[in-house]
């Protein structure tokens, strides 16, 4: 076996001189907490390189922080609105031109659907009123399901037309039966008819509301 | 990704692009490659946001996209792409130390917006570049278009995979998401466009190109209403051809500092003919003989061919072995050992960082333990006329640092402490990552506080934002002095001092975020040489 048995005395079981200690000397404190968080460092730092080009790469950072903000791939999280509406508030507002991306290149999932857009508001204004309400009368909701079902139906044919017309997008003909647009559309058809359980004479903001449906003002508040 | 990297991935996604777009990103380094709608359901988004957060993302090369199996898209975040954020100032600055105002406007604007067509460039450029100079003179589209093609020829931009054409005999549906494709021969080629018209200024009293009135807000992309000529082809910054220039802009100037500034000359004039016969990553240039260099020294030196050949030859036997002689056919074969070079710039900088943190003596150990591979205690003491006690400690604190390892060599099967060796030794590879590593931190660290103090003042900045505006505006509408007077003082002395300081502060954490980054891409580009010859 390795090492001495030391019969009760502190011994080591490897030779410490290899380690570097000599034998009986005083071994280093041992250490109980982990290193401070902002510990004393004995050499202090050397100056930062200083010329032309730190100064102009400098500058550009600084301006290129303040450019990208402005830009309109900079989104900007929606403030919850403020009991008083603060007059400065319209004056420092940014204007930023609209960003359309190619959709020729990206998935064709990324296309905002124009039927989502106007089930949007709708979902939204539901899910506001969050999910405890509980349905008061059953004809409303038989009523609501007809209608949104007249809706599904009407949803489809407009979308198809639009297909037809929007050539550059979609490189498809007029041939809708794809599994995944039909995936997508069973899927917030369901979504629809479960929310419309509510009533829907409310008509709340949503956060959401303002950006969803910037380009389809025909929708009429139910 | 270690936590370091998300934590700095996350600070400069917030920065740049907003919160939103921060989530979906994390959330993606994170976890790998994901469809929509788990994203969605994941970071609790709305689906329409995620969409927006993905398309920002997808357009600055942050993500890229697959089609797996059944038609689902993945999406996939690129960590190490979205560090590169960290390092646009050099770039631009570099296009504007090579190609002078338009080629670092070109550059700018392309990193700024992912990827533009050719046209939008130009146009965009132009439009810049006239609004600096003075009035009644334009910037020409001729002449951003020759920089253009100029940038493209020496490969500082490249175009971006695009769909291929396929013919409308396809009678099934369109796949899910477009296939990108790009050929090696296609990528710098510059579509023969023409492109006429000179740079408008924003303030002139025409009104836009489209004739639309100035109040609605000009739409991106469609002013003109004539077709995009090269609609489709899309340009990016090649960042890994500015990286070689870093690169090679760093193996001269360490030349330069060891010997003197011919032979940094000689190596320059080297790495330039190497540019494109040898790509980056290889570990040596292709060989080139001695009378190829003479021919291409730049036209002002004039030095003969025997003071070249004792250069070379200098620089040959250099320990440093930045330069190697491949043969002696031609005048002698050099070539530049560039892996070598990227190790001994890492080492120099392991060896500074030790010296820095732990002062000279401890710097004196590590070179002789880096010289010498493998040391016992005993000898480290004897070799670097340091007492033994001083030695001890200094080794355990670099060993703790982990700048040195414990090598363990048992003389025995059992490996009894008492019969091992222990034997200190520098793993470059692994104090490089922690080195690597450790940077990471102290950038997230920067930005953090850059940010803290920024917010921490931000009622007075907004203050002396808005007694700025005042300012401008009275004096564009032509104000006495002694009312400009009252307005400035309606910023305090004090008040003015702590400005003073913010800005001072800001200014030193920014600028201390780019020298880091040079560390960074010195062991960024080591150990990415070390790995391929894996």
């Amino acid at each position: 076996m390795a090492g001495s048995q030391g019969r009760g005395r502190a011994a080591y079981t490897f030779n410490i001189e290899a380690v570097g200690f000599g034998r009986g000397e005083k071994l280093p404190d041992v250490v109980l907490k982990p290193p401070p968080l902002f510990p004393d460092t004995d050499y202090k730092p050397v100056p930062l390189k200083a010329g032309e080009g730190e100064d102009y790469m400098l500058a550009l950072k600084q301006e290129l922080r303040e450019t990208m903000k402005r830009m309109p791939y900079y989104i900007e999280t929606p403030e919850e609105k403020q009991d008083i509406e603060r007059y400065s508030k319209r004056y420092m507002k940014v204007y930023k031109e609209e960003w359309i991306p190619d959709w020729r290149r990206l998935p064709r999932e990324m296309m905002p659907r124009k039927k989502c857009k106007k089930a949007g508001p709708k979902s939204e204004k539901v899910k506001d009123m969050g999910k405890g309400a509980s349905l008061t009368n059953t004809a409303d909701v038989l009523k609501k399901i007809e209608e949104l079902e007249k809706r599904g139906d009407g949803e489809k044919s407009d979308e198809e037309n639009e297909e037809k017309e929007g050539g550059k997008e979609k490189s498809q003909e007029g041939d809708e039966e794809d599994d995944a647009a039909a995936e997508q559309e069973e899927y917030d058809e369901e979504e629809q008819e479960e929310e419309n359980d509510y009533i829907n004479s409310y008509f709340e903001d949503g956060d959401d509301f303002g950006a969803d449906s910037d380009d389809n003002m025909d929708e009429a508040t139910y | 990704m270690t936590q370091a990297e998300i934590k700095l991935c996350s600070l400069l996604l917030q920065e740049h692009f907003g919160e939103i777009v921060e989530k979906i990103g994390v959330h993606l380094i994170r976890t790998g490659s994901q469809p929509l709608r788990v994203i969605a359901h994941d970071t609790g988004t709305s689906l329409d946001q995620v969409k927006k957060a993905l398309c920002v993302l997808i357009q600055h090369n942050l993500v890229i996209y697959q089609v797996h199996k059944r038609g689902v898209v993945e999406y996939e975040a690129q960590c190490s792409r979205v560090l590169r954020m960290l390092r646009y100032p050099r770039y631009i600055y570099t296009a504007k130390t090579l190609y002078s105002d338009t080629g670092e406007l070109i550059v700018e604007e392309l990193l700024l917006n992912g990827k533009m067509t050719m046209s939008a460039v130009v146009k965009k450029v132009a439009d810049r570049l006239t609004e600096t100079m003075e009035d009644g003179k334009t910037m020409d589209y001729a002449e951003v278009s020759n920089t253009f093609v100029r940038l493209a020829d020496t490969h500082f931009v490249q175009r971006c995979p695009w769909v291929p054409a396929t013919e409308n005999s396809d009678p099934g549906p369109p796949p899910p998401a477009p296939i990108l494709v790009i050929s090696e021969k296609d990528m710098y080629l510059v579509p023969k466009l023409s492109l006429i018209g000179k740079g408008k200024r924003r303030r002139s009293s025409d009104e836009d190109a489209a004739g639309e009135p100035k109040a609605k807000r000009p739409k991106y992309g469609t002013d003109n209403k004539e077709p995009i000529p090269d609609d489709g082809i899309y340009w990016q910054a090649n960042l890994d051809r500015f990286h070689q220039h870093f690169r090679d802009q760093a193996i001269v100037s360490a030349v330069a500092n060891r010997m003197d500034q011919t032979s940094s000359e000689v190596v320059r004039t080297m790495l330039r003919m190497s540019e494109i016969t040898t790509p980056s990553t290889d570990p040596f240039t292709q060989p080139l003989s001695s009378n190829e260099i003479f021919r291409s020294l730049p036209v002002g030196y004039n030095i003969s061919k025997q003071v070249l050949d004792q250069y070379l030859t200098l620089l040959a036997d250099d320990p440093l072995e930045f330069v190697g002689k491949s043969g002696d056919s031609g005048g002698g074969m050099y070539v530049i050992n560039l892996h070598k070079a990227l190790g001994s710039l890492a080492t120099a900088t392991l060896e500074s960082v030790v010296q820095e943190r732990f002062g000279s003596r401890c710097a004196r150990i590590f070179r002789l333990v880096l010289q010498k591979k493998h040391l016992e205690q005993k000898q480290v003491e004897d070799f670097a006329m340091i007492p033994a006690k001083e030695a001890k400690d200094m080794l355990y604190k670099m060993l703790s640092g982990n700048f040195i390892s414990l090598q363990e060599i048992p003389k025995t099967p059992d490996h009894a402490p008492s019969r091992t060796f222990y034997l200190y030794t520098v793993n470059i590879l692994s104090a490089a990552r922690m080195l690597l590593h450790r940077c990471y931190k102290s950038i997230a660290n920067l930005i953090e506080r850059r940010q803290f103090e920024t917010k921490e003042n931000k009622r007075l900045l907004e203050k002396s934002q808005r007694v700025e505006a005042i300012i401008a505006s009275m004096q564009a509408t032509g104000a006495e002095e002694v009312q400009l007077q009252e307005i400035e003082e309606m910023i305090t002395a004090p008040e003015r001092q702590q400005l003073e300081t913010l800005k001072r502060n800001v200014n030193k954490l920014d600028a201390s975020e780019i020298q880091v980054d040079e560390t960074i891409f010195l062991l960024e580009s080591y150990i990415e040489s070390t790995m391929k010859r894996q």
